[in-house]
């Protein structure tokens, strides 16, 4: 669709609400992914949609009713169960207000060429990862993915705001009979993706890691590559960053605002306007993002909002609010953690004895105040002795808490990475730590 | 209906498809969530829309959309037959889906109350008496119960000539408790964590769990584990409950005997599996009392329907006998490369999703224990209840759990509290550990509808019949 599509069914909405206030929150996306397997395409889909969501609020009660069929009909009955919801609702005491408009920034992340993808370039890049994984006597398999979304948020406050943007993802793991290797990229643009350079990475990764040998678990320094850094973020992301966590205490950040919690060389923020993000200038309430400061320089300095935790300390939203429907509160969506300026090679000149980690792999918090987190390795670890990579070892668990872990980095890298995130995107340099945890190490 | 459906079934033989089939799903799901004592979500969702899934010379395409107009069923079965030429382009093997599969027939999940028809003021005053419950216990810090329910109408149709209507009902609810104090978060949930308990069942569901019986309970346990001794490290005995075992085998074995993830095609994302074919047969899975099962036919289970979405009929399938590993979840496509049948366990998480080879209802067989016996006859150990954390490496071997609550058994009877408990093993060693598993009385289908897997990510909701069941020498306690 587009702008005027978008603003003709908010309005629609609007005008069939008898709420006091009423919100809109429209998505509307085509979005395509080729997947390939053993070295060739087994899956290829395409799909087009429209969601409209109303949250109606009647004095403090509040009621969300969602609907993807965008007849004159369904529309209006969307409009009239939010409000029959709402009537039907508990007053909520903590609730203010639904946020009033504000001046939008503007965001600059569509790319024509993305949206204009084919079946058949998709097809075309697979076929040259798979013709390269054939030629090196390994089996290639992973996902290209396209797409176009639109968003629009209206209310009867009189906001509306508007964002469509482009992404385009290629990932891939190479395999041999004993080994794996991945690489992965995003941009909001399809020429960014260069998928020659892509499986030459991950075939490189996976010859490198055949015939692993295998190592006791215990404390190793080690060095953690982008694609395993952004996971961290993640979990500070979902655990810690957000106002719902802080104000109930379980978040570390409680009560930390302005005392040192992570190492003096360790700085994350969220800024969804970066031209180095997926840029993102409103939130689901309609509201423009702000950049937030979490840790400068290791010091606690802030938390994301949306418009109800804001309200409950008197503050404003920093415009990181997920859909209404979601009651998870705010979460930061394009993060990043400051670059240094160590080469990996100077990373690993700098061990003696230690880990290097392609990936993590099916991480999930044990102990949520100390964001503890346990995972495995992946798609390429190796040992290191003496500044140099000696041999490829089996995967390994970890158990560590990634708040001490962000106590003991030594080495920052110089370059920094988009990857997808829990929320978002975030942008995050490689690094070399001091000490992390293995706990258990598996059979291949 | 039929007549979009039968449309978009000959467009895409008329562009060049070989094979075709069509899916209209329409899905009506609402959810409650009180927070706090504030109904901080109360929503209704309304979806619809269909998708055509195309063989063309044996390569696969793919087109769904949510406009329900015969110009659409033209424009989306075009679409998947252009994908599917695309498909070609990298060569590969063409897919094989084996003998036809036809079926006309209506299937519908039998409830005895619709949970749509119970009264909104109803339903809310449940949950807010279950949350002020919670709230009286002091360092509860959050308070969170929910309730959600859906009915979902699916028509699949086939150009082999399958029609099959299917009506199913889902309802859902569950309670948690978090507490905060010395330095630590703890979190107690019923009847299971990561948000509800789920199965194909009416209100009657709700009921039967009686969340304000057990409200209080559990936040004062929850506040309990602030103080409790922390785990302690090292190997022991352990007796698993009946929740926390269905996700051990939901983990370790549903998701190890997906065939489609034995074959590779999940390899980037989900990853593989050690249940490789040629252990098919032969392979010790567990021991002597291991006995498993995938069953779609459970009355109530959360993985229980009439039809896969390939149209093949509800099965159940035997996975371990005897520690034996016997069976894989299978596709229409997987089978036929065994020279097989599918065993209709092909399943999507929407009209505009393809289907994947997910768990239907797989079970832990019961044993013969009572529980009671069972904490006797244990001299030192463990029992651990209700997961709270979850991760096993992409062959499904290497695994570790957290749940939200241990006690210490000493001398067959059950002693302190202990918190932050975890264990860990690799799966095989781990359910060959495995000495006994308690009886019927004690087996419930635990419902899990936050399954991923795919790309992109489909959720779907899976069943798994458990009782508790005690493992020798496992490794316990590696959070420090």
């Amino acid at each position: 669709m587009d702008e005027p599509g978008l603003k003709n069914i908010a309005d629609r909405v609007l005008a069939a609400s008898a709420a006091d206030q009423t919100e809109v929150l429209i998505f509307g996306s085509h979005s395509a992914l080729t997947r390939f397997a053993n070295s060739y395409i087994h899956q290829n889909v395409a799909r087009t949609g429209f969601e409209v969501s109303v949250r109606a609020v009647i004095g403090k009660k509040i009621g969300i009713a969602a609907t993807n069929i965008l007849s004159d009909e369904s529309l209006k009955a969307v409009a009239e169960k939010a409000v029959t919801l709402a009537r039907h609702q508990k007053e909520n005491e903590d609730f203010r207000s639904l946020p009033g408009p504000a001046p939008l920034p503007q965001a600059h992340a569509y790319s024509q060429r993305t949206a204009d993808c084919t079946p058949e370039q998709r097809a075309s890049v697979v076929a040259t990862i798979c013709d390269a994984a054939r030629r090196e006597g390994v089996t290639a398999a992973g996902a290209f993915k396209t797409g176009v979304s639109e968003i629009a948020v209206a209310n009867s406050l009189g906001v509306f705001a508007y964002n469509r943007d482009t992404h385009a993802s290629l990932n891939t793991t190479m395999m041999s009979a004993t080994s794996s290797g991945y690489a992965s990229r995003l941009s909001i643009d399809i020429d960014d993706i260069d998928g020659t350079a892509l499986a030459a990475e991950a075939i490189d990764k996976c010859l490198r890691s055949t015939d692993p040998i295998a190592i006791d678990p215990g404390e190793y320094e080690v060095i953690l590559e982008d694609y395993a850094v952004t996971d961290i973020l993640d979990f500070f992301a979902y655990l810690s960053f957000g106002a719902q966590a802080y104000q109930e205490k379980r978040s570390f950040m409680t009560d930390h605002l302005g005392e040192k919690v992570m190492g003096e060389n360790i700085t994350i923020w969220d800024d969804g306007l970066s031209p180095e993000t997926i840029a993102n200038p409103f939130d689901f309430e309609g509201v423009p993002r702000q950049r937030v400061d979490f840790i400068v320089g290791g010091v606690a300095k802030g938390i994301v909002y949306d418009t109800y935790y804001a309200g409950k300390e008197g503050k404003t939203s920093t415009g990181h609010a997920l859909p209404a429907a979601v009651t998870f509160g705010p979460v930061p969506s394009n993060m990043f953690l400051a670059a240094g300026n160590a080469s990996k090679e100077e990373m690993l000149a700098s061990v003696e004895r230690g880990i290097w980690v392609s990936r993590f792999w099916y991480t999930r918090p044990v102990h949520p105040l100390r964001v503890i987190v346990t995972g495995m390795t992946r798609d390429g670890t190796f040992l290191i002795e003496k500044g140099k990579i000696t041999a490829p070892v089996r995967n390994l668990r970890f158990t560590q808490s990634y708040l001490d872990a962000m106590n003991q980095v030594e080495l920052i890298g110089g370059e920094t990475r988009l990857h997808e995130a829990i929320a978002g995107v975030s942008r995050v340099p490689a690094l070399k730590i001091r000490s992390w945890a293995f706990t258990g190490a598996t059979e291949f | 209906m039929r007549e979009l459906v039968m449309r978009a079934l000959d467009t895409a033989r008329a562009r060049g498809a070989g094979y075709a089939d069509v899916r209209v799903v329409g899905r009506k799901s609402e959810s409650i969530t009180v927070r706090n004592r504030n109904v901080e979500a109360l929503t209704a969702d309304e979806t619809m829309g269909f998708g055509v899934r195309v063989l063309v010379d044996g390569y696969w395409g793919f087109a769904g959309s949510n406009r329900m107009t015969l110009e659409e069923a033209d424009q989306a079965a075009a679409e998947a037959v252009r994908i599917a030429k695309a498909s070609a382009r990298a060569g590969g093997p063409r897919a094989d889906l084996g003998p036809p599969e036809v079926h006309q027939d209506a299937y519908r999940t039998a409830f005895a109350k619709d949970p749509f028809a119970v009264s909104l003021d109803d339903k809310i005053a449940l949950l807010i008496v279950v949350n002020e419950q919670m709230m009286k216990v002091k360092s509860i810090v959050m308070a969170e119960s929910n309730l959600y329910y859906q009915r979902e109408n699916k028509t699949f149709a086939s150009t082999e000539g399958s029609y099959i209507e299917q009506e199913l009902i889902e309802t859902g609810c569950g309670i948690e408790a978090t507490a905060v104090g010395d330095g630590e978060v703890q979190k107690r949930s019923y009847p299971n964590s990561v948000g509800r308990h789920q199965g194909t069942e009416g209100w009657e569901f709700v009921e039967r769990y009686d969340l304000p019986g057990n409200a209080l309970r559990v936040a004062e346990e929850a506040a309990a584990l602030l103080t409790a001794k922390p785990c302690p490290s090292g190997v022991t005995t352990i007796i698993l409950d009946g929740s926390q075992l269905a996700l051990q085998v939901h983990e370790s074995c549903g998701h190890a005997i997906e065939l489609d993830r034995v074959l590779g095609t999940e390899a980037a994302y989900a990853g593989t599996s050690f249940l490789t074919v040629d252990k098919l047969g032969v392979l010790q899975y567990g021991s002597g009392v291991v006995n498993l099962t995938a069953d779609a036919t459970i009355p109530g289970g959360l993985g229980t329907f009439g039809y896969d979405d390939e149209g093949v009929p509800a099965q159940s399938t035997p996975i371990v006998r005897e520690g034996v590993f016997l069976g894989y979840l299978m596709s229409r496509e997987t089978a036929a490369m065994l020279g097989m049948r599918s065993n209709g366990t092909m399943r999507a998480a929407d009209w505009n999703h393809i289907p994947l080879i997910r768990m239907t209802n797989v079970n832990l067989e019961p044993g013969s224990w009572r529980l009671e016996d069972l904490i006797a006859d244990t001299d030192d150990g463990l029992y651990m209840e209700t997961n709270r954390s979850w991760s096993i490496d992409d062959r499904r071997l290497n695994f570790q759990f957290g749940t939200e609550l241990a006690r210490e058994i000493k001398n067959g009877k059950l002693g302190d509290l202990v918190k932050n408990a975890t264990y860990t093993g690799i799966t095989p060693q781990f359910w060959g550990s495995c000495d006994a598993v308690c009886n019927r009385d004690h087996w419930v289908v635990w419902g899990t509808p936050n399954c991923g897997k795919g790309q992109p990510e489909q959720v779907a909701h899976t069943g798994h019949g458990a009782a508790p069941a005690r493992f020798r020498n496992i490794q316990v306690g590696l959070v420090r």
